[in-house]
């Protein structure tokens, strides 16, 4: 196994997916205990283990836009909420339960990409006032189309069923293959949740591996100059228009396509679910995991997505009891929550993947200490 | 012609709650270029403890509003210099965040002492006028009034005090005006005692104006921030503009869409806040009185 090369000596090397051998090595280790792990860990991890997958690829998606071009946006959740709905519309057949729903039952082949799709063509339209608008105002405007999506969610009962009604999530078969539904898989049993969590994983992968790939290409690059100053970046030839659209419509589709599946885990989608609290769990998750990063994203959708079950877990043995005290569990997680987000902008706000460099560099310079 | 009357009132009474709000995020956002999104959090603090101490407990109203002023602006004081001190020089945008974790965690421990249940404030002001048709609260002429003092007591500290001239000269430029010998601590410490203040204000007027304090009071609260955007995020006479416009419309919207504009859905005026921000700044990128940045490369 080879170390860290000392010096980086070309430009492909330096935005090389994978630099090193030792990375590409702990890659196959870590993706083979997340393989292996579904059918070893019991069902309440399981759970927020497989919408952790799912939040990933909305996450990444926002890194992109608010990360990787700097464009703020608070307005992730809307994304995810057309993603939900154009997803389980198209999903759904035509049946008792639907009551008069929109239901198309087409196969996941289909309203999957679709789904992302819609939700790509809504961001790239919402994209030309990031054109007019910058930094502040954009985050107000983002903001506000929270506020309407959640509106339209609300009123439009055909789609969403409407509020304290809601609908059940899409069906997911791919070829008659169903992943919700319990049955054997190449000869092994598996539950309907670790069925999920294997397409959240593939999915994962395939969504990050394109992310980074698409981080160190022409566009990427071009992101970043529009990240770092965009005025300098349009006299050097970046089109703005182009590139921001590009960004908000590709951030757009990863949300759009984690939107559709996330609620698959828990089998039920509520208009009200989409509103600014969502949104700001998923910036949440670019900031604790690190902005700008791919792999940044995906620690801090799991830690954001696993905190209240890690609560739970911490919660034994602590002397604190949710269950007598002021507070209950799901308060308490609300106030970690916000102090998580303070004390990392404040204390590190490269967020997790700052910490793992740090890390890492203290013991690649171990034993000494600069 | 009444229901237009009675309408523009109740515009005007939440342009009033919305003014004060705003009020206090500009006069953040001037001295100390944060965005504040704890505004909410702030104004549901101040609305429960006057709920606290005047109907829970029954003290004198006038007293328990300013125990709970004094307490929001205590707070506002203790997250500045705990939180937003730190982060003097940090983006805009992170600044931002943090205060939305900020309220995200007062809102907590504040819903959790509200309950579910609306709270009472036991206003001194109950009653209503009826002329005619027309119909007036006393609470929304009280919160007109209150509002126009303390937002006129604002203008005049900023016009007339040394502090307020020390204020705009840090809002102008923070290092000249260090260099002048302009504590820029006390004016980030003014700043936010100021918008604590107002905005516990605000909290008991909306706990006067519907029909309580609950949780869902920090919506309303969130609503001034639309308003703030229309005016232009660094004009004082801006976040009154915008309140005005703002409250005007929420109110007619309610008054006027059912019946002709049913396919827009319920409470379709809850939302035209955002919408106006919206189409005001796809014509004004910097709203109506706000500053335009100009950037040098």
């Amino acid at each position: 196994m080879r170390g860290r090369p000392g010096l980086i000596t070309s430009y492909k090397a330096d935005i090389a997916l994978f630099r090193t051998g030792t990375q590409r090595f702990w890659l196959i280790v870590l993706l083979a205990v997340a393989m292996w792990l579904p059918l070893w860990i019991s069902n309440d991890w399981l759970f927020p283990a497989t919408i952790a997958m799912f939040a990933a690829i909305g996450a990444i998606g926002l890194n992109l836009v608010t990360g990787y071009a700097g464009q703020v946006s608070l307005g992730h959740a809307f994304f995810l909420g057309v993603g939900a709905y154009v997803g389980t519309a198209l999903a759904t057949p035509e049946g008792p339960g639907t009551r008069g729903l929109i239901a198309m039952g087409l196969d996941m082949v289909v309203w999957l990409p679709v789904a992302g799709l819609v939700a790509a063509v809504l961001g790239a339209i919402v994209a030309p006032v990031a054109l007019r608008l910058r930094g502040l105002y954009l985050a107000f405007v983002t903001l506000g189309l929270v506020f309407l999506g959640e509106h339209v969610f609300r009123s439009w009962r055909e789609l969403t069923g409407g509020t304290g009604i809601g609908r059940r999530a899409a069906e997911l078969s791919l070829f008659g293959f169903r992943f919700d539904e319990d049955g054997e898989v190449f000869g092994i049993f598996m539950s309907d949740t670790q069925k999920l969590y294997f397409l959240g994983f593939g999915l994962l992968v395939v969504m990050a591996l394109v992310a980074k790939n698409l981080a160190r290409s022409r566009i990427g690059r071009a992101f970043s100059a529009i990240r770092d100053r965009d005025i300098a970046a349009e006299i050097m030839g970046i089109d703005l228009t182009r590139y921001k659209v590009i960004a908000f419509a590709i951030s757009s589709f990863y949300a759009g396509i984690a939107g559709a599946l996330l609620f698959t885990v828990t089998g039920f989608l509520e208009p009200n679910s989409f509103n600014l609290e969502l949104s700001i769990f998923y910036v949440a998750m670019v900031l604790i995991g690190g902005v700008a990063t791919i792999s940044g994203s995906i620690m801090g959708a799991f830690f954001v997505t696993m905190l209240p079950r890690l609560i739970e877990s911490a919660s034994e043995y602590l002397p604190y009891d949710p269950v007598t005290g002021p507070l209950n569990t799901g308060q308490l997680e609300a106030i970690l929550f916000g102090l998580l987000i303070i004390g990392f902008l404040i204390l590190e706000p490269l967020g997790l993947y700052g910490i793992w460099i740090r890390i890492r560099n203290y013991w690649k310079a171990w034993p000494f200490s600069y | 012609m009444t229901q237009f009357l009675q309408a523009t009132i109740s515009g005007l009474s939440l342009a009033a709650i919305y003014a004060l709000i705003a009020v206090g995020f500009v006069v953040i956002y001037k001295s100390t270029q944060v965005l504040s999104f704890a505004q909410p959090a702030l104004v549901i603090t101040g609305a429960y403890f006057v709920s606290y101490f005047a109907f829970s407990l029954g003290w004198n109203f006038w007293l328990g509003l300013g125990l709970a002023i004094f307490i929001a602006v205590a707070l506002g004081l203790t997250v500045e210099r705990t939180a937003l001190r730190p982060m003097i020089g940090k983006p805009v945008f992170s600044v931002a965040i943090l205060t939305i974790g900020l309220d995200i965690a007062i809102r907590t421990v504040i819903n959790d002492l509200i309950g579910v249940d609306f709270r009472g404030v036991a206003a001194p002001w109950t009653g209503q006028w009826d002329w005619g048709d027309l119909l007036v609260l006393h609470s929304q002429v009280a919160t007109v009034v209150i509002t126009l003092i303390l937002v006129a007591g604002v203008v005049m500290f900023f016009q007339y005090s040394r502090l307020g001239l020390a204020m705009r000269a840090a809002a102008f430029d923070q290092e000249v005006a260090l260099a002048q010998g302009i504590s820029v601590a006390v004016v980030f410490a003014v700043a936010w005692g100021m918008a604590g203040g107002l905005a516990a204000v605000a909290g008991m007027l909306i706990g006067t104006s519907f029909a309580g304090v609950s949780a869902g009071s920090a919506f309303v609260a969130l609503k001034a921030l639309p308003a703030i955007v229309v005016g232009g995020i660094d004009s004082l006479p801006g976040a009154i503009v915008g309140s005005l416009i703002v409250g005007l419309a929420e109110a007619y919207t309610a008054t006027y869409q059912s019946g002709n504009f049913d396919f827009l859905g319920a409470n379709f005026s809850q939302v035209t806040p955002w919408l106006v921000m919206f189409i005001v700044l796809l014509v004004r990128p910097y709203g109506l009185f706000g500053t335009k940045e100009v950037e040098r490369v």
